[in-house]
């Protein structure tokens, strides 16, 4: 059923300053709306439970990317559209353009933004594996001021999130430290365009006198959120690639990740896609030198 | 209610809509422009393209509020008067349409694509239509009217 339209309402502030008092003096009532692209299908649907939201499309502080030596940071309204078209992400950052390219369509990709991906919080999102593999940081905004927290570690658990009612995210900032690293993103879903995922795959390697060592691998939806696989990397770290290794971290990963029964598919047939993902990936370090 | 300024097809207009309402509906029933049709109100089959800022949309997936200021262009806008958009051309002499309901969007994503790439490959077609559904053609009409719109443009 369609939603009702008067019982909703939609705010636009003028400035960074008026949305966060807002949000500091109504915690909870306004949630942040930026490009709708999954509020709006929820909305249409008639399941939109939250009632009033804040549009923050417009907010200049929010967007952008800038970069320095260290680093490249994101506005949180940046779009997956304005991030594959920046030099610096797809030569630096190649897995989150990608990603960006395989979210939905192209109409979809103007409107979403990373921002959004993240704090929507759905475990089969695309952007996440890869922000998790370049050690993602995220600025928080409210008017008390700013803080800065790791990536993975802002999912607390299913849709749980370290971030509180009166807080924004600002922006995203990624370490520019993967020049020469091996990368590998892939998004395994019904098909090519406009699914959403069933396994989703993130991992950076590096390789040198025939060790391997760096390795940081992250997949979405084979949990409650986006995850990282620490035992399976590090039996992997140190290590010179070969068909055993590949065998027993095959069997590492089934036994680190736990992945649900839902409608898009079975907790068998993750575990064995993500399995052939991850040695895909291995291979492909394997065949780089 | 809000009023929304905004500029559709290079006229200034103020609408009158609900500030959650759908750009979609707001062209079909405040501004009477009916050319953007909803096929599944879900972002997934492409039938309400716009553009937004010159950018390719789905109206369906845009509140009122954020068409605020906003520069739409929607399939009445394509055309220079009576003189079709080589698109839209294309698709008339190409069978490129056939019930007509997904076509106004399957011209929208085709416009936007050639804009910034104007010699698209098949393959280039395939992705800048990747988020437009068809259930009559099969596409390859669709696809070969894109491509021939192009060699029409540039003999």
């Amino acid at each position: 059923m369609r939603a009702h339209l008067p019982s909703y309402e939609m705010k636009t502030p003028a400035s960074l300053h008026e949305a966060l008092t807002l949000l500091a003096n109504e915690p909870g009532k306004w949630r942040p709306f930026a490009g709708g692209t999954d509020i709006m299908v929820q909305f249409e649907a008639g399941k939109l439970a939250h009632r009033k939201f804040l549009n923050i499309l417009n907010i200049a502080e929010l967007k952008g990317i800038t970069k320095d030596k260290e680093h490249l940071t994101l506005g949180a309204l940046t779009t997956y559209s304005q991030l594959q078209a920046n030099a610096v992400m797809r030569a630096e950052f190649p897995l989150l353009c990608q990603a960006g390219s395989e979210t939905g369509a192209i109409a979809i990709q103007n409107r979403g933004t990373l921002g959004g991906n993240i704090v929507n919080a759905s475990p089969a999102a695309d952007s996440p594996p890869a922000l998790v593999v370049y050690d993602a940081e995220l600025e928080l905004v409210s008017a008390q001021g700013v803080r800065w927290v790791a990536y993975p570690a802002f999912h607390k658990a299913y849709k749980k999130m370290d971030l509180r009612p009166d807080e924004l995210l600002q922006r995203i900032r990624l370490k520019r430290n993967t020049a020469g690293a091996h990368q590998y993103y892939r998004k395994v879903g019904t098909r090519r365009a406009q699914a959403i995922s069933k396994v989703c795959f993130a991992g950076v390697a590096r390789q040198s006198k025939g060790l391997l060592s760096d390795i940081r691998i992250a997949l979405g939806s084979v949990g409650p959120t986006v995850v990282r696989i620490p035992n399976t990397e590090a039996a992997l770290n140190g290590k010179k690639l070969s068909s055993q290794l590949i065998a027993q971290a095959r069997n590492n990963l089934a036994a680190e990740i736990t992945p649900l029964d839902d409608i898009r598919s079975s907790a068998a047939f993750r575990v064995r896609v993500a399995q052939n993902l991850l040695e895909e990936f291995l291979c492909g370090i394997g065949s780089q030198n | 209610m809000i009023k929304v300024n905004c500029s559709v097809n290079g006229q200034k207009q103020t609408l009158r809509a609900h500030s959650m309402a759908r750009l979609l509906d707001v062209l079909r029933e405040e501004a009477g422009l009916t050319g953007t049709k909803e096929g599944c109100g879900e972002g997934e089959c492409g039938a309400c393209s716009v553009f937004l800022n010159g950018e390719l949309v789905m109206s369906c997936l845009v509140p009122a509020s954020q068409a605020e200021g906003a520069e739409i262009r929607t399939i009445e806008g394509i055309a220079s008067g009576e003189a079709l958009h080589a698109v839209q051309q294309a698709f008339l002499t190409n069978g490129g349409a056939q019930c007509g309901i997904c076509t106004p969007g399957m011209i929208m994503a085709a416009v936007a694509l050639l804009k910034k790439t104007p010699n698209p490959t098949e393959a280039d077609v395939r992705v800048g239509l990747a988020g437009n559904l068809c259930r009559c053609t099969g596409y390859m009409k669709i696809f070969d009217s894109v491509l021939r719109a192009v060699q029409g443009a540039n003999p």
